[in-house]
């Protein structure tokens, strides 16, 4: 793990370990999080990737049973996201989501991105009007919905419906942004769209993204961190993971003798 | 076995024997079907057939009377209908808020468990029960007497888990990235049901709650425990009309008022012993009958305009 010139510091997990009731899923991860970079999460199915990833904005406190050990570490304010202190609902304000599945609520497309703003309370519509424009400009999908707002999200092609999620989650003007798997429901096109995206993204926002395409790591991270069963077995400058891994683990999978 | 040495007629003889199975299957299923329905259609057909002279504007305006030609169900269906009013009034935001609090508050633990197992039993306690029950509370300890808000909160309770569980159904088929997706931009448990759980969860509500009205129309042993009249020819007093000169009905004193519904109408006219009330007691049947239709229809209308917007 040899990196010159790091940037800033986002966030950094520190001995997490996480348990679904028994089971241990996650093992003693340590893994720096950069400041406006894209980190792909890499890994055979069941790596515990999505499980990782899912710890950023406590998503396992919704369900019985989960639990959590070590620190996520989030900056400039050194908080800790885990923290029993720390109410999920303030880390969720803080660190945005999309996720595998397009999952847009079944309003219009106006009300799905302002509906973050709501839940904060803002109702002033010409505030309104104009955040929801951002985000979906942020999201770019403005000039493809601009005349319908008021259309059901569901009208949406699934790549449209993609990119609306992404715009809800910016409208909030997340600090971290969470993808998980966010192109395995959608067709090539629509994904170049999204990676292209991302692409344009990391410019205001920093970005960790679960990805079961390799290419995908390669084209849209600039950090890239393997994990398998649970553990992190490698991270380091995507470049350097994909050219010359230092763990023989992570050169099998990449090079497809594993996953 | 060989299975790769079939010829192509044994093949075709297999297809051919499983087919018949096929057929008699549908062929039995389409007979029961057809039990149902035409016993349905008999006993609507034989009760217009044998009411048709008494289904006039007249029936409908008309008070009970010791007359059979001049008898209607005047209070019987405004009875009814005011009755419903309280029951659904009661039984929505109970059973609603009950359901949302199970699938969305309540932890799995065996509290629950027990409030659960308990909710499904309460549905199958006979009727009578709840009437004997609403005796005791409504009518005496509460003071409440004969009246219609008893016998609303009576039903209410009747159709209490109907509305409970329907709902709970219908907030199960929310799927959990909906859930999700909410709580993921920050939103409080609170403001995902209210924007999102119990929206999606209405048409399925909806249909619960009338489901549970439509089989609280037609109870007929619950009302008679708490002391409906059987003959009665007043209507409740609307509110702020002129009750005795001089005096104005409050706004609810409707509630307070004695009352009768269809079910007992019904009841109070195949018990007489001339003949011509069993006119009466057919088309008010039907009456029944069709206000009865009419709300599952209503329902499975509603379900479908209000699930047309509402996709995954």
């Amino acid at each position: 793990m040899q990196i010159h010139d790091q940037p800033a510091l986002k966030a950094e997990a520190r001995n997490l370990n996480f348990y679904y009731g028994e089971a241990k899923a996650l093992k003693n991860i340590n893994m720096p999080i950069y400041d406006k970079k894209v980190t792909a999460l890499i890994g055979p199915s069941g790596c515990g990737k999505s499980t990782y990833l899912r710890s950023f904005n406590r998503m396992h406190d919704l369900y019985p049973g989960n639990r959590y050990e070590g620190e996520i570490r989030f900056y400039p304010d050194n908080t800790n996201l885990l923290a029993p202190e720390v109410d999920p609902i303030e880390v969720r304000m803080r660190v945005g989501m999309v996720f595998q599945k397009p999952n847009p609520f079944p309003k219009s497309i106006y009300e799905n991105v302002a509906y973050g703003l709501r839940v904060r309370g803002e109702n002033n519509k010409r505030v309104l009007d104009d955040k929801v424009e951002q985000a979906l400009k942020g999201g770019a999908l403005w000039d493809e919905v601009k005349d319908r707002l008021n259309d059901l999200a569901s009208n949406l092609s699934g790549g449209q419906q993609q990119r609306l999620c992404i715009a809800r989650a910016l409208a909030t003007d997340p600090e971290l942004l969470l993808f998980d798997e966010p192109t395995s429901a959608l067709d090539p096109i629509a994904t170049g769209a999204i990676e292209e995206l991302v692409h344009e993204l990391k410019k205001r926002v920093t970005i960790l993204i679960v990805t079961h395409n390799m290419q995908q790591a390669a084209r849209v991270s600039d950090y890239t961190a393997y994990m398998y069963l649970g553990e992190m077995i490698e991270f380091g400058k995507t470049d350097e993971i994909f050219i010359k891994p230092n763990d023989k683990r992570t050169e099998d999978y990449i090079t497809g003798r594993m996953g | 076995m060989q299975h790769s040495t079939l010829t192509a007629e044994q093949v075709r003889a297999l297809i051919a024997k499983g087919k018949l199975k096929d057929t008699l299957f549908q062929a039995l299923g389409i007979f029961f079907l057809g039990i149902g329905l035409i016993v349905i259609f008999l006993l609507v057909g034989d009760m217009v057939l044998r009411g048709s002279e008494r289904l006039n504007l007249d029936f409908f305006m008309n008070f009970a009377s010791r007359r059979a030609a001049n008898a209607g169900i005047l209070s019987a269906w405004v009875g009814s209908l005011l009755v419903m009013m309280v029951t659904a009034f009661a039984a929505v935001p109970l059973g609603v808020a009950a359901g949302v609090y199970l699938e969305e508050y309540a932890k799995r633990n065996w509290v629950t468990e027990i409030i659960e197992i308990n909710i499904t039993n309460l549905a199958a306690v006979p009727s009578i029960v709840y009437g004997l029950l609403s005796l005791g509370i409504f009518v005496y300890a509460f003071g409440f007497g004969q009246s219609i808000l008893t016998a609303g909160l009576t039903l209410a309770l009747l159709i209490l888990p109907i509305v409970i569980v329907s709902t709970r159904e219908a907030i199960r088929s929310i799927p959990a990235m909906i859930r999700e997706g909410s709580m993921a931009v920050g939103a409080t448990r609170w403001q995902t049901c209210r924007y999102h759980i119990i929206p999606y969860a209405m048409p399925g509500i909806l249909t619960g709650v009338i489901i549970g009205l439509a089989r609280a129309i037609g109870e007929t042993a619950p009302i008679i425990t708490i002391g409906a009249l059987t003959f009665i020819a007043f209507l409740p007093p609307a509110p702020f009309t002129e009750v005795t000169p001089g005096v104005n009905a409050g706004m609810f004193d409707w509630l307070m008022s004695p009352f009768t519904v269809m079910p007992i109408q019904i009841f109070n006219w195949t018990s007489r012993p001339d003949p011509a009330f069993e006119i009466n007691a057919a088309a008010a049947g039907f009456v029944l009958m069709v206000m009865v239709l009419s709300m599952n229809a209503i329902a499975i209308w509603l379900r479908y305009k209000m699930r047309k917007n509402i996709k995954w």
